[in-house]
C-alpha cells in the first residue's frame, strides 16, 4: 500500500454556513476523502495555496435537468455532471421530466446509479409526482423514496390537480420528502412565450400575466396549511408568489422556496436586446425589474432560502426555432455560482455567509441532507472561488451540450477554480477531471 | 452566443419593421412611392426598367391575397423575376425548417426575400442567416411595415401632410401587425394615434409621446382625422376576452350611423380583408371618406419604392 495521502488547503477564507463560520484563519485538511482536523503521522502532504480564494463547502444546484434518459441530445448525465464541475458544484439534483419520466423505482435508482458512475457530481434524483407527470395517478411515492428519491415534483409542468396537490402534500408529511411545486395556472398562459409586459407588447409576442404563477403558488401555500404538508416552490418569480410565501412564514407553514440566477441578473428588458433569439425563453419568463426587485428583497430578507439554476440545456436547433416555437429554457449551472456573487454578494446586498447558505444549507434543508460542512468527518465536498475574477460568459467553453444562455456576453464577477467532491478535484483552473473516477466515497 | 445568432455586420438593408426607422428614411420612400403611382402603375402599359435582372421570392407561410399581390405585381412593373413560394407544397411540410428553406432560396441567387409567416420574429431571425435583403411581409402579431407605409402613403397623399394629424386605430390591437407598424409610422411622421378596442386587446405597456389608448370608441370619433379600423382576425386566438360579434359592432364597429359624427373630411382605411357588418358596415365602404380601394393601389406603389430602395443599387 502507498502512503496516505493529505490534502491541506491553506490561507482560504473558509465561508461555512453550517457552522456560520467565516474565518481566514482555517486551513482544511483533507484525508481520505473526509475532512480532518489533522493529518495522521507520515502521510504525504500536498498543499493547495488558497490565498485570495474563498473555501465553501458543497455548492447544491437542486434543480437541474440532465435529459438523461430519453433526451441525450439535449443534456446527458454525464455532460451534466461536468457541467456541473465546471460551475464549481458538488451535488445536483435531478428533475424527473426526462424520458420516460423518472416515476419508478427503477429509474430512480438507474439516475443515481449512473450520476455515482460518472463520478463528477453527487446526484439527488428526484422523482415524479404523478405518473408520467400526467398529474392523474399518485407516483409510488413510497418506493421512489425507498429507491433514492430526494424530493417529488413534476417540474416543467404544475400538479394542475388541487385534490391532487393535496394528496401529495398530505404524502409529503408522512413520507418526510418534499413536493416541489412549478406553480402556473396553465388556462392563464396556454399559448404565452413570454412575461405580459413592454417587451412582450413592442414584440408582439404571446404574453401572460405574472398572476398565472401566483395563484398556483398561493394555492400551494394554503394547501399546505390544510394537510401540514412539506411544499418547496421552485423559481418563483412574481411579487405576489412572495407575498405568499410571506403568508406560509407567518402562519408557521412548511414551505420553502427558490429563486433561479436569470430572475435575479435580468428583467424582461432582455428581450428588447436579444430581440426574437430565444435564449431570453424561460418559464417563468423573465419578469420587470421591479418583481426582480422583490425578488432581490425577499432573499436579503431569508424569505426565499435556496437559489438554484433551472439548468435547463437544450440543442442549438430547437432553440433556433421561431420564438413562439422554441422551447422554454436556460442552461445554468455554468454561470450560476458567479450569477449569485454578481447580484448578491458584490453588490453588497447580503453577506457572504448568508449568501452562501442558498446554494448550501439552504437546500441541504429542503433535501434533508443533513450534511455538518466543513467539519470533521465529513465527506470533502467543496469548491474553491476566485471571488474578485471578472469574467465574460462565452456559451462555446461550456461543458453542458446547451448553449441557450441570456447570459452570454455579460461580465460576471467571481469564478470557481476548483472543485472537490469526495476528496476528489473534479475541475482545476476550469478543467474537468474525466468522467469515470469510479464511485464517489 | 449560438455563431448562427450573431448579427451580421453588413451594409444591407432590411425592412423588418417600421419601429426605430427615421422620418427621412419615410419621406423618401413616399416621395419614391408617389413617382412609381405616377409614372408607372397609373399608366396604361406599364414599363420599367428598374430591377431588370433582378429576381426575388416571396416565401409566405401564411395566406395573403393583397400583399403577395402587390408585391408580385410591384416586383413586375419594375422588370423583376418574381416566384411565389408557399408553406403550403414547400419542403415545409417535409419537416425543413424556415431558415434551410430561406437559405435554399438564396442558394439559388436570388436577390431578395419577402416573407411572410405567423411567428412574430421570423424575418427578423432570417435576416441573420441571410446576405440578400429580408421585407417582412407581415409576421405575427409583430409588424407589417408595407402595409404601414402603403397607410402613411395614402393619407399623405389625401392630406399632403401627416404633422398632426390624429389618426384612430380600432379593433384588436393587440394581436395586430398593422397596429404596430401604423403606430410607429405615424408617429414617427410627426401624427398622433389613438389606439381603440376592448380594454383586454390594448396593449398597455407601450407609452410614447402622442399615443393614447381608449375603450371608448365614441369619444374620439369627432377628433379623428382619419379612422383605421382593423378587422377582426377569428384565426388568431383574438377572439378570446370578445362576449360576441353583436357586442364588438354595438361598441367598436364603424357603422354609417358613426361614419356620420366624423369630420367632414376625415378618412376611413381599412388594410383588408373585410367582415362586413361586424368592424365596418357595406355602405360606409361605400362612401368617399373611404380610401379602401387607394390603399389597394398604393400598396403596389409603396412595395414599388420599397423593392427599388432595396434591390436597385447597382450590378456585379
Amino acid at each position: 500500500m502507498s502512503d496516505m495521502q493529505a490534502i491541506l488547503i491553506r490561507g482560504g477564507r473558509v465561508i461555512d454556513p453550517y457552522r456560520q463560520i467565516d474565518s481566514h484563519d482555517e486551513d482544511v485538511w483533507v484525508v481520505e476523502g473526509r475532512v480532518a482536523k489533522a493529518p495522521p503521522t507520515g502521510a504525504d502532504v500536498m498543499e493547495v495555496d488558497a490565498r485570495g480564494l474563498w473555501v465553501l463547502p458543497r455548492l447544491i444546484d437542486m434543480h437541474v435537468h440532465f435529459r438523461d434518459p430519453g433526451q441525450t441530445w439535449k443534456e446527458t448525465i454525464e455532460t451534466g455532471s461536468r457541467a456541473a464541475a465546471h460551475g464549481g458544484i458538488g451535488a445536483v439534483a435531478t428533475m424527473p421530466n426526462t424520458v420516460p419520466v423518472t416515476d419508478t423505482p427503477e429509474l430512480v435508482e438507474w439516475v443515481k446509479n449512473r450520476g455515482e458512475a460518472v463520478g463528477l457530481v453527487r446526484i439527488f434524483p428526484i422523482g415524479a409526482v404523478t405518473v408520467g407527470s400526467q398529474g392523474e395517478e399518485l407516483a409510488d411515492l413510497f418506493r421512489l423514496k425507498q429507491a433514492g428519491a430526494r424530493a417529488f415534483s413534476d417540474d416543467g409542468l404544475p400538479v394542475a390537480s388541487s385534490r391532487m396537490m393535496r394528496a401529495a402534500l398530505t404524502y409529503s408529511r408522512d413520507l418526510e420528502r418534499v413536493i416541489i411545486n412549478h406553480a402556473e395556472d396553465r388556462s392563464l398562459t396556454d399559448g404565452a412565450s413570454v412575461h405580459e409586459g413592454l417587451a412582450a407588447h413592442r414584440l408582439g409576442l404571446p404574453a401572460a400575466p405574472e398572476t398565472a404563477e401566483a395563484m398556483m403558488v398561493w394555492r400551494d401555500v394554503l394547501l399546505a396549511g390544510l394537510t401540514g404538508g412539506w411544499l418547496h416552490l421552485a423559481h418563483v418569480s412574481a411579487r405576489e408568489s412572495l407575498e405568499a410565501l410571506s403568508y406560509a412564514r407567518q402562519h408557521q407553514y412548511r414551505v420553502t422556496a427558490e429563486a433561479a440566477p436569470h430572475h435575479l441578473l435580468l428583467n424582461d428588458e432582455a428581450l428588447l436586446r436579444w430581440q426574437y433569439d430565444s435564449v431570453t425563453k424561460v418559464n417563468p419568463p423573465l419578469r420587470p425589474e421591479s418583481s426582480r426587485q422583490a425578488l432581490l428583497k425577499a432573499l436579503k430578507q431569508g424569505l426565499v432560502n435556496v437559489v438554484a439554476s433551472d439548468h435547463a440545456p437544450h440543442h442549438l436547433d430547437e432553440k433556433a426555432l421561431p420564438y413562439v416555437q422554441a422551447p422554454f429554457g436556460i442552461s445554468g449551472l455554468e454561470t450560476i455560482l458567479s450569477a449569485l456573487i454578481t447580484a448578491l454578494i458584490e453588490p453588497g446586498l447580503m453577506t457572504a455567509l448568508d449568501a452562501w447558505a442558498l446554494m448550501t444549507t439552504g437546500p441541504d434543508q429542503v433535501l434533508g441532507l443533513h450534511s455538518q460542512g466543513l467539519a470533521e468527518g465529513e465527506p470533502a465536498d467543496l469548491t474553491l472561488i476566485n471571488p474578485t475574477r471578472k469574467w465574460q460568459v462565452d456559451p462555446a467553453a461550456f461543458y453542458s451540450l446547451g448553449h441557450n444562455t441570456p447570459l452570454a456576453g455579460m461580465k460576471l464577477t467571481g469564478q470557481a477554480v476548483a472543485t472537490m467532491v469526495g476528496g476528489r478535484w473534479t475541475m482545476r483552473e476550469g478543467e474537468v477531471a474525466y468522467a469515470g473516477l469510479s464511485e464517489i466515497s | 452566443m449560438p455563431s448562427a445568432w450573431r448579427k451580421k455586420e453588413s451594409a444591407i438593408n432590411n425592412l423588418l419593421g417600421l419601429e426605430g426607422v427615421d422620418r427621412l428614411f419615410l419621406e423618401s420612400l413616399l416621395e419614391e412611392a408617389a413617382g412609381m403611382k405616377r409614372d408607372i402603375v397609373g399608366k396604361s402599359r406599364k414599363k420599367s426598367t428598374a430591377l431588370k435582372g433582378r429576381a426575388f421570392v416571396n416565401l409566405f407561410f401564411e395566406p395573403s391575397t393583397r400583399t403577395r399581390t402587390s408585391f408580385e405585381l410591384a416586383g413586375k412593373y419594375l422588370g423583376a423575376d418574381v416566384v411565389n413560394v408557399q408553406g403550403k407544397g414547400s419542403s415545409v411540410e417535409k419537416g425543413e425548417t424556415v431558415y434551410d428553406t430561406a437559405l435554399n432560396i438564396q442558394a439559388m441567387q436570388v436577390d431578395g426575400l419577402v416573407v411572410r409567416h405567423p411567428a412574430s420574429g421570423v424575418p427578423a431571425q432570417l435576416q441573420a442567416y441571410l446576405d440578400i435583403p429580408v421585407i417582412n411581409g407581415g409576421d405575427g402579431f409583430h409588424e407589417h411595415p408595407t402595409q404601414g407605409l402603403l397607410d402613411l402613403f395614402t393619407v399623405w397623399e389625401a392630406r399632403q401632410s401627416l404633422r398632426d394629424c390624429h389618426l384612430v386605430i380600432v379593433g384588436d390591437i393587440l394581436h395586430s401587425r398593422v397596429a404596430r407598424s401604423d403606430l410607429w409610422g405615424f408617429l414617427a411622421m410627426g401624427a398622433h394615434v389613438t389606439l381603440v378596442a376592448p380594454a383586454i386587446w390594448l396593449p398597455t405597456e407601450i407609452r410614447e409621446t402622442g399615443l393614447e389608448m381608449t375603450s371608448n370608441l365614441d369619444n374620439v370619433l369627432a377628433a379623428a382625422d382619419v379612422v383605421q379600423v382593423l378587422r377582426i382576425q377569428k384565426e388568431r386566438r383574438s377572439m378570446r376576452g370578445m362576449p360576441s360579434v353583436e357586442e364588438y359592432r354595438a361598441r367598436w364597429g364603424i357603422t354609417e350611423e358613426r361614419a356620420q359624427r366624423l369630420k367632414q373630411d376625415a378618412l376611413i382605411l381599412h388594410p383588408g380583408p373585410q367582415n362586413r357588418g361586424v368592424e365596418i358596415d357595406s355602405a360606409v365602404m361605400a362612401q368617399k371618406a373611404s380610401k379602401i380601394w387607394d390603399q389597394v393601389e398604393n400598396g403596389v406603389a409603396v412595395r414599388m419604392a420599397v423593392l427599388r430602395q432595396l434591390m436597385g443599387g447597382s450590378h456585379e
